[in-house]
C-alpha cells in the first residue's frame, strides 16, 4: 500500500483552492479548510499550482510494434506523463498495423506492464491502412483493448463507401471513427500547405480544400447514416466553418486540434527545417487564429497532440525526403497555455473540459478519465507551474525522439506533478523530497 | 558572398557586381589563353543528385578556367530511394575538403540545408533545387539581356525592360530566380501561363500574370521573350495533366514565326535549354537572329566564373 | 618625413621626363603600348602616352594604351576581401611583338607586377615588358626593378603613400602618411 497523498492548496480548475487527500489510488477528501490527513501522509504544497484531472490525449503515435527506434510505449508512456497526461490513445499505424485483435491486446497490455498511464489502443478502420477492406473493428471492440476509437490515422479513408460502412458499422459497438482528412489525389506529393509561401518555396501544395472537402463528405455521410465522426487534427479555417455548421445542424462531430496548429505557421517552413514538416500542414496566420477561435467557442472540442516521434535521421534531411510529424506530449499544456489561456481564450477549468473531460468521452473512457476533482473519483491529477517559464529543449524530452519544432520556444507554465491512481508517474524535482 | 542560394537574397548592388565581374570574365573568355590562376589550391565539388549534363559541364568548365580543382560528384538518387543521405554526402565533402559545392537536387531547400545545417564548411552554390532556384541561370538571363538591351551595360541595371517568360511557371526554378532578380534589376515581369501552371499564391510574386501568350504579345512592349521548357510529366494525356494536349498547348503558349514578327523588332528570344524544338518553340523561332539561346549557353559559363569568383575569393569567413 | 611629397608640378615634371626616358630607351615610339595597372596606372597611362606623343608626333596616343586588370592574379586573393574585377583592355592590334611599358603609382613590394607579368602571359607574348612607376617606396620582396621611376622615397613599412590624382582624386598630390 502506498502512504496516502496530501495536495495542499492548489488551485483546482484555476479557479478553486482547495486540498486532496488521496489514498488508495483515490480522492478521499476534497476540503477548501484544513484536510483533516493521516500522520504518514506526504504533503505536497500546491500554493500557486493549478490541479486538473488527469490529462487524456485522444491521438498519440507511441509506434510499437515495428518503429522501436523512433518510440517505444515505454519511452513514449514517461513522455506523455511528463506531459500531464495519464491517459493516451495509440494510433493503428504501427506494423504490423493494429488492425486485428492481437495488435490492440499486445499494445494494451504493454501499456499495462510500463504502467506510467492508460494506453488505450486505436484500432485501424481497414486491413493494414489499405483503404479497401474493413478491419475487424468488432473483434478489437470485444478484445481486453476495448478499442473504441477507429482510424487509419496516416491515410485518409477516402472511398466514401467505405467511410459510411465503418461510420455505421462502428455504432454496433459505440465507436467512433476517427478520420484523417485528406483528399489523396488532391494531396499527390504535397510537401507544405498550398499558398504564398509554398509558390515562393517551390514546395508542392497541400490546399486547404483538400481537408475540407472531405470533412464535408464525412459530417453528410455521418448525419445521413446518424453515426459518430470525430476529426483528426483539423488545421483550416474552412474546417472550422463546416464543424460549426455541421454542428448546428445536430450532427454528431467532434474536432480536433493541435499544438502546433495553435502556435506555428508556414511562414515556418522558409528554412527547409523539416522538424516543421507535419501532416495536415502548418497552416497561415487566419487559420491559427480560426482554430483558436474555434477552440474557444466549442466548435472544436478537444486538443489532441498528433505526438509523432521520428529518428534524427528522418529529418536531418532534405525537406521533401524527411518524414512527417512531430513530438509534442511534454509541450502540449505549455502551448494551449501559451495560445489559449494567457491570451484569454479559454480557462484553465476550459482546458480541463478540452484536454481530459471531453477526450475521455469521445474515447469512451470516461469511466476512467476525466472525472472530476471530488470524492470517489480515481486519483488522476496534473499540477501545472502556470508561472514557471521554461525554454523547450528537444534532446530534454522522455521520448525516445528529438523531433521538436519547439526548440528554443519560451513556454510560459509547465506540469510538475503527475498523478496516475494516486501514483505519481512525474514529479518536479522539488517535490521529490517529499516523497523521500 | 558566402553562398549562392536564391536570387531572393541578392540585393540590386549584388547583382550588379555579379553581373559586371561575368563581363570581365567574359572578356577573358575572348583570349587566346582562356585560363586564368585565380582558385589555384580551390576545391569545386559539383554535386548532382539529378541529371543535368548541360548544367554540370558549364559550372565545371568555369571552376576549370579559373584553375580551381574539380571533383565530380553524381549522387543518384529520388525521394522513392533515397540512396546516400544528403548529411553524409556532405560530411563526405567536407572530409575531401571541398572550398565550394555546386548542388542540383531534385529536392527544393536542398541547397539551403547544405548551407544552413552545419554538416559542412565550405561555400554552397545552388545549381538548381527542386522547383524552387536556379541564380545562375536567372543571372545568366540578366546578363544576356543587359548586353543585348542595354545600351551602356557595365554597371547598369535592367530598368525600363519588359520581360515576359512563358509556361510552367508552376514548377520551374527558372521563372521564380528570373522573376526576382529582373524585379530587383528594375524590369517589368510578365508571367504568361495557363492557370494550370500559375502557382497558387503568386499574388505577392514582383510580376504580372496573362494566360495567353497573344495577349502578352499584345498588350505589352516585349523586349525579352522567355520560353520555358514544357517537362514530358506534365503534358497532356493523363489523369493529372496540367493542359489538354501538346498540339493545344502549341497553339496558345508555343513561339512560332508568326508570333515571332508581332514582336518588337528589337525584342530578343531566350530559352534554358533544352528546347522541345515544335513544341514551345518553333525551329524557326529557335534559329533566328533574335534568338540569343546559344548565346545564354556561352554567357553561362562567364557568370558562373563570376559566382565562384565571388564565393571563393576574399579572406576566410568574408561576407 | 612626413605630408606632400609631390604636388602638381613636381608630378608633371616627373612624368615629362619619363615619358622622354621611354622614347629614349626604346629609340623612338614604335611599337610602344603603355598597359595602366588600374586604378591609378590608367590615368598615368593615358598622361605618359600624351607627352610621348608631344615628343614624337607619329605617336598614336589613344590607340596605344590599355588597362591591365590583376586583380585574377594575385596571390594575397584569399588572404583580402573580395576585390571587384577590373577592366582589362589592349589597344587594337594587341602586344604581340610590341613593347609593353606597364604603369603603375607606387612600386612596392613587387608583387602587383608579378601579377602583372603574369596576366600579361595570357593576353599575348610582347617583344619586351618595362615598368614605370611614378613613385618608387623600396621594400620590395621579389627580384623585380622598375624601368623609370618618377621619384624614389624612402619610406618605413609602417608608411603609406598616397597617390592621388586629378582624374581619380580631383587634385594631383602625393603624400606620405604615418602608419596606424
Amino acid at each position: 500500500m502506498s502512504r496516502p497523498i496530501v495536495i495542499e492548496n492548489a488551485s483546482l480548475f484555476g479557479d478553486t483552492v482547495a486540498s486532496l487527500l488521496i489514498e488508495d489510488g483515490v480522492i478521499t477528501a476534497v476540503s477548501t479548510g484544513t484536510l483533516e490527513a493521516p500522520a504518514d501522509a506526504v504533503r505536497i504544497d500546491a500554493t500557486g499550482l493549478v490541479a486538473l484531472p488527469g490529462l487524456v490525449d485522444l491521438h498519440t503515435h507511441l509506434r510499437e510494434p515495428g518503429r522501436e527506434d523512433a518510440e517505444t510505449i515505454e519511452t513514449g508512456s514517461r513522455s506523455a506523463a511528463r506531459g500531464g497526461f495519464t491517459a493516451v490513445h495509440a494510433m493503428a499505424n504501427t506494423t504490423p498495423v493494429a488492425d486485428t485483435a492481437g495488435v490492440v491486446e499486445q499494445v494494451w497490455s504493454r501499456g499495462r506492464e510500463v504502467g506510467l498511464v492508460d494506453v488505450y489502443p486505436v484500432g485501424a478502420v481497414t486491413v493494414g491502412l489499405g483503404g479497401t477492406q474493413l478491419a475487424e473493428m468488432g473483434a478489437m471492440a470485444n478484445s481486453k483493448a476495448r478499442v473504441r476509437v477507429f482510424s487509419d490515422d496516416g491515410k485518409c479513408v477516402h472511398d466514401p463507401v467505405i467511410m459510411r460502412r465503418a461510420l455505421e458499422y462502428a455504432k454496433t459497438f459505440d465507436g467512433v471513427i476517427s478520420q484523417h482528412a485528406q483528399d489523396p489525389r488532391l494531396t499527390e506529393g504535397a510537401q507544405m500547405h498550398e499558398g504564398v509561401v509554398s509558390a515562393e518555396l517551390g514546395l508542392a501544395g497541400w490546399p486547404a480544400v483538400a481537408e475540407e472537402s472531405i470533412i464535408a463528405r464525412d459530417v453528410l455521410l455521418a448525419g445521413h447514416v446518424g453515426a459518430r465522426l470525430n476529426v483528426c487534427h483539423l488545421s483550416t479555417a474552412g474546417s472550422v466553418e463546416i464543424v460549426r455548421w455541421a454542428k448546428a445542424r445536430g450532427i454528431d462531430v467532434t474536432a480536433e486540434a493541435m499544438p502546433h496548429h495553435l502556435l506555428l505557421t508556414d511562414e515556418s517552413v522558409r528554412g527547409y527545417d523539416p522538424l516543421f514538416k507535419v501532416n495536415p500542414p502548418l497552416r497561415t496566420q487566419a487559420d491559427v487564429d480560426a482554430v483558436r477561435a474555434g477552440l474557444a467557442d466549442g466548435t472544436i472540442d478537444i486538443v489532441a497532440t498528433d505526438h509523432a516521434p521520428h529518428p534524427d535521421e528522418d529529418k536531418d534531411c532534405e525537406w521533401a525526403a524527411a518524414a512527417m510529424g512531430m513530438i509534442g506530449l511534454e509541450t502540449a499544456v505549455g502551448i494551449v497555455q501559451k495560445t489559449m489561456v494567457d491570451t484569454g481564450l479559454m480557462t484553465w477549468r476550459d482546458v480541463a473540459y478540452r484536454m481530459s473531460a471531453l477526450p475521455a468521452r469521445i474515447g469512451r473512457v470516461e469511466h476512467e478519465h476525466g472525472g472530476a476533482l471530488t470524492e470517489g473519483e480515481p486519483a488522476h491529477i496534473t499540477l501545472i507551474d502556470p508561472a514557471d517559464p521554461w525554454v523547450v529543449e528537444p534532446t530534454a524530452s522522455a521520448s525516445r525522439s528529438n523531433n521538436s519544432p519547439f526548440g528554443g520556444i519560451e513556454l510560459p507554465g509547465r506540469v510538475v506533478a503527475t498523478l496516475l491512481r494516486g501514483v505519481p508517474t512525474h514529479l518536479d524535482p522539488r517535490f521529490e523530497g517529499a516523497f523521500a | 558572398m558566402r553562398h549562392l542560394l536564391s536570387t531572393q537574397d541578392l540585393s540590386r548592388e549584388d547583382a550588379i557586381l555579379i553581373l559586371d565581374t561575368s563581363a570581365q570574365m567574359a572578356a577573358t573568355q575572348e583570349r587566346e589563353v582562356r585560363k586564368l590562376p585565380t582558385l589555384r589550391g580551390k576545391t569545386v565539388v559539383n554535386l548532382f543528385f539529378e541529371d543535368s549534363t548541360r548544367t554540370r559541364i558549364s559550372f565545371e568548365a568555369a571552376a576549370k578556367r579559373l584553375s580551381a580543382d574539380v571533383i565530380n560528384f553524381s549522387a543518384k538518387g529520388s525521394s522513392v530511394s533515397k540512396g546516400e543521405s544528403l548529411k553524409d554526402t556532405a560530411l563526405t565533402l567536407q572530409a575531401m575538403g571541398a572550398d565550394a559545392v555546386v548542388v542540383r537536387h531534385w529536392a527544393s531547400g536542398a541547397a539551403d540545408r547544405l548551407a544552413t545545417s552545419g554538416w559542412m564548411h565550405g561555400s554552397v552554390l545552388n545549381a538548381g533545387d527542386g522547383t524552387h532556384q536556379h541564380p545562375t541561370q536567372g543571372l545568366l538571363d540578366a546578363f544576356t539581356m543587359r548586353r543585348h538591351l542595354v545600351a551602356d551595360p557595365a554597371g547598369a541595371d535592367l530598368a525600363g525592360l519588359t520581360v515576359a517568360i512563358v509556361g510552367d511557371v508552376l514548377h520551374s526554378r527558372v521563372a521564380r530566380s528570373n522573376v526576382y532578380l529582373l524585379h530587383t534589376l528594375g524590369a517589368r515581369v510578365v508571367l504568361v501561363a495557363p492557370p494550370t501552371l500559375v502557382p497558387i499564391g503568386i499574388e505577392p510574386w514582383p510580376c504580372e500574370v496573362v494566360h495567353t501568350l497573344d495577349q502578352a504579345i499584345e498588350s505589352y512592349d516585349i523586349d525579352a521573350l522567355m520560353m520555358l521548357r514544357v517537362q514530358r510529366e506534365r503534358m497532356g494525356g493523363g489523369g493529372a495533366a496540367y493542359f489538354p494536349s501538346t498540339e493545344e498547348y502549341s497553339r496558345l503558349y508555343g513561339l512560332d514565326g508568326d508570333r515571332m514578327r508581332r514582336l518588337p523588332d528589337h525584342a530578343i528570344i531566350m530559352h534554358p535549354g533544352p528546347m522541345n524544338r515544335g513544341l514551345e518553340i518553333s525551329a524557326e523561332a529557335a534559329d533566328s537572329p533574335r534568338s540569343v539561346i546559344v548565346e545564354q549557353v556561352a554567357n553561362g559559363v562567364a557568370v558562373r566564373m563570376a559566382a565562384l569568383y565571388l564565393l571563393l575569393a576574399g579572406e576566410e569567413g568574408d561576407q | 618625413m612626413t605630408g606632400t611629397i609631390m604636388g602638381a608640378p613636381d608630378i608633371a615634371r616627373a612624368l615629362t621626363r619619363i615619358a622622354h626616358e621611354i622614347v629614349e630607351r626604346n629609340d623612338g615610339a614604335e611599337d610602344i603600348v603603355l598597359l595602366g595597372i588600374p586604378t591609378r596606372g590608367l590615368p598615368l597611362a593615358h598622361r605618359l602616352a600624351d607627352r610621348i606623343a608631344h615628343v614624337e608626333p607619329s605617336f598614336d596616343a589613344e590607340n596605344s594604351c590599355g588597362a591591365l586588370d590583376i586583380t585574377m592574379y594575385r596571390d594575397d586573393l584569399f588572404k583580402n576581401p573580395t576585390r571587384t574585377i577590373g577592366v582589362t583592355s589592349v589597344p587594337q592590334g594587341g602586344i604581340d611583338g610590341r613593347v609593353v611599358v606597364l604603369v603603375d603609382d607606387v612600386f612596392h613590394t613587387g608583387r602587383t607586377i608579378r601579377a602583372a607579368l603574369d596576366a600579361i602571359r595570357d593576353i599575348g607574348r610582347p617583344r619586351s615588358v618595362q615598368l614605370a612607376a611614378l613613385v618608387d617606396r623600396g621594400h620590395r620582396e621579389l627580384p623585380i626593378r622598375a624601368d623609370f621611376v618618377g621619384k624614389n622615397i624612402p619610406t618605413s613599412r609602417s608608411e603609406r603613400v598616397d597617390v592621388r590624382l586629378e582624374e581619380v582624386d580631383g587634385e594631383d598630390a602625393v603624400i606620405l602618411r604615418k602608419g596606424p
